[in-house]
């Protein structure tokens, strides 16, 4: 493998990870190129989650490499911080400041972590929330809003700081089916950026319209990828067509 | 029947007002008070005592209440009430101790700047707040000169003379004002990954926590004095001051341990994300969170502490119960006991209240939830 490859923004060689004795990573290997959206699916407790965390150090891996833009993932706190800065995420649960308002959860990373003047924060995290069409919601505080509309606010959040790539862990599923679609369609507006995403979900239909490529994980491993027309009609591992079979026909 | 409420087309129907009786004064009244008939029995019962109450209470106050007299046989002869005349003869004291009667004006202003330098801290939507906060700066370096004197033509007062309520706010704002940042320190110290933080933290809480803080002010008043080199005079005064802050330090840290343990993980994880290091997320996410649910305990430790400064009398500190107490070995006010403990109790009921109606306020301001 050639490390020095500039179309390959994420790099994921050889890599394990345990928790406690638990083997939750097993040999992961991973590249994603410049603008490539990846959905990342597999049953509960496959380590999708794990693997994504891993890559912005969430999580620390154990063994072999990751390294992002170029820059190797280790110990080192510089690394550790342009790394961050470059990568955004989305949680499951949102996970908003309560104590803030919507637009300052937005450009309290600008402010501090990119040392942008406060007014221009605030130009352009209206910028974004006007791109997650909630512009209006600006001064109102995570509390009041609906779940679909914080997931909403917590992707203009991650996107006030221009990473490079979006990590979305679960992004709908702690949402209701009404707010699924909002969240959605923001996501796939995103998409069509040419945003590098790398997206943990159970929302079939997205990955089939977004992505270029669909990773299958079962118990630590990588077990399939492959294209989604190819993954869907044409899968190969039987773990997958159990799982397909599983979340498609209900 | 003309109208009828639930015979309108599905999806037609308007928000129609409550039933008669349930909102307003009426309603109040039968919830709370008439809301059965036991209940109805109660409420009279209760206002019934309520009323005797306050008939006696009354006239031992207020009607048959002496407040001219010059000593307890001259309030006898006016009437049987309470001898309010301990507290008036006597009031200066309650409130300066031996502080000298010329110079009481300096405790007069720096006890009315005091509440200008609180001001912008403890309401942020306060106008001109960042040049007040520079006063607020200033204040305890002015209130210090203002106080203890000694310098620009101020007679230097000795602290001994310090007394009376003037002397429980000095060491109760002085501890209160430095154990809330100190005890910041320990929480997160507690919580750090640093081993030799946390072990120092740890042993300053449990220390400081597990010995009674009246073994504390003997230490300050007598023992300190050994393991300091021989010749230093260490103020008394400062010495409760540090060892009030050090313990009460130890329980705000605990409770604002409390505070940052209840924010969910996912607040970390989030604040990590966008790459803010360990003191912005600290400054930003952590405390500002922590603080706010810890505000309850905050200000009963804060309270606490503040009645507390009345053990300082143990060791010849005269706040205003021991200026009670020299009241009452006065043969002249001799067995005046209720009185004076009476209006002692005032005075800090008066500040505790004060911090419990103001944290009530805090929470409320601070609450971000549907509103």
């Amino acid at each position: 493998m050639n490390s020095k490859n500039k179309n390959y923004v994420i790099k994921i060689n050889e890599m394990h990870k345990w928790f406690g004795s638990f083997h939750v990573l097993k040999n992961i290997n991973l590249e994603v190129g410049q603008g490539e959206r990846i959905v990342i699916c597999g049953p509960s407790g496959s380590g999708k989650s794990t693997l994504i965390r891993c890559i912005n150090r969430l999580e620390v891996h154990q063994e072999g490499h990751i390294s992002v833009n170029g820059i190797e993932l280790s110990g080192d706190l510089k690394n550790l911080e342009a790394i961050r800065s470059d990568v955004g995420m989305v949680f499951q649960s949102f996970n908003l400041f309560p104590h803030l308002s919507v637009l300052e959860n937005c450009t309290l990373a600008p402010i501090w972590v990119r040392k942008m003047p406060k007014k221009d924060a605030e130009e352009l995290a209206m910028e974004y929330l006007e791109r997650v069409k909630i512009p209006e919601q600006a001064k109102k505080f995570p509390g009041q809003l609906s779940g679909g509309q914080q997931q909403r606010v917590a992707i203009a959040r991650a996107l006030c700081m221009k990473p490079k790539i979006m990590l979305f862990d679960e992004p709908t599923s702690a949402l209701d089916p009404e707010m699924i679609k909002e969240v959605l369609d923001t996501m796939i507006e995103l998409a069509e950026t040419g945003m590098t995403m790398l997206v943990v979900t159970h929302e079939m239909g997205f990955a089939k319209k977004v992505a270029d490529r669909v990773i299958f994980m079962d118990e630590g491993e990588i077990i399939e990828q492959n294209t989604p027309k190819l993954f869907f009609t044409k899968p190969t591992n039987d773990r997958t067509k159990l799982f397909l079979s599983q979340i498609l026909n209900h | 029947m003309a109208f009828d409420k639930n015979n309108y087309a599905p999806g037609t129907h308007p928000d129609l007002p409550p039933p008669p009786g349930t909102v307003g004064v009426v309603g109040w009244l039968k919830n709370n008070l008439f809301s059965s008939l036991s209940n109805s029995i109660l409420t009279l019962l209760s206002m019934y005592l309520l009323y005797l109450l306050i008939e006696g209470g009354l006239s031992w106050f207020v009607v048959d209440a002496v407040v001219n007299a010059n000593d307890k046989p001259g309030c006898r002869k006016i009437a049987d009430g309470a001898c309010w005349a301990v507290i008036v003869k006597r009031f200066d004291q309650f409130i300066y101790g031996f502080y000298p009667l010329a110079e009481r004006w300096r405790i007069d202003v720096s006890f009315f700047l005091l509440f200008v330098a609180a001001a912008p801290l403890l309401y942020p939507d306060i106008k001109f707040r960042k040049y007040m906060l520079v006063f607020s700066c200033l204040y305890p370096f002015i209130a210090f000169i203002l106080i203890k004197g000694g310098l620009f033509n101020l007679l230097m007062i000795e602290t001994n003379l310090f007394g009376g309520a003037m002397l429980t706010v000095i060491i109760g704002v002085t501890s209160i004002a430095c154990s809330l940042p100190l005890g910041i320190l320990l929480a997160l110290g507690r919580q750090s990954r640093l081993k030799l933080v946390k072990v120092i933290s740890v042993c300053f809480i449990e220390f400081m926590r597990g010995v009674p803080l009246i073994t504390l002010l003997f230490v300050a008043s007598t023992m300190l004095n050994y393991f300091l080199p021989p010749g230093t005079n260490f103020n008394l005064l400062i010495r409760v001051i540090i060892m009030m802050t050090f313990f009460s330090a130890a329980y705000i840290a605990e409770v604002i341990r409390g505070g940052i343990q209840a924010i969910p993980k996912g607040q970390y994880e989030a604040a990590d994300a966008i790459g803010l290091t360990y003191w912005q997320t600290t400054r930003f996410i952590t405390l500002p969170q922590a603080l706010k649910i810890s505000i309850p305990g905050i200000v009963n430790t804060f309270i606490g502490l503040y009645k507390d400064t009345t053990l300082v009398v143990i060791i010849g500190l005269l706040d205003p119960l021991g200026i009670g107490r020299a009241a009452l070995a006065d043969t002249k006010w001799n067995g005046l006991s209720t009185e004076t403990y009476l209006f002692v109790a005032v005075i800090f009921f008066i500040s505790c209240f004060a911090m419990s109606r103001y944290s009530l306020w805090l929470e409320k301001k601070l609450s971000t939830d549907h509103n």
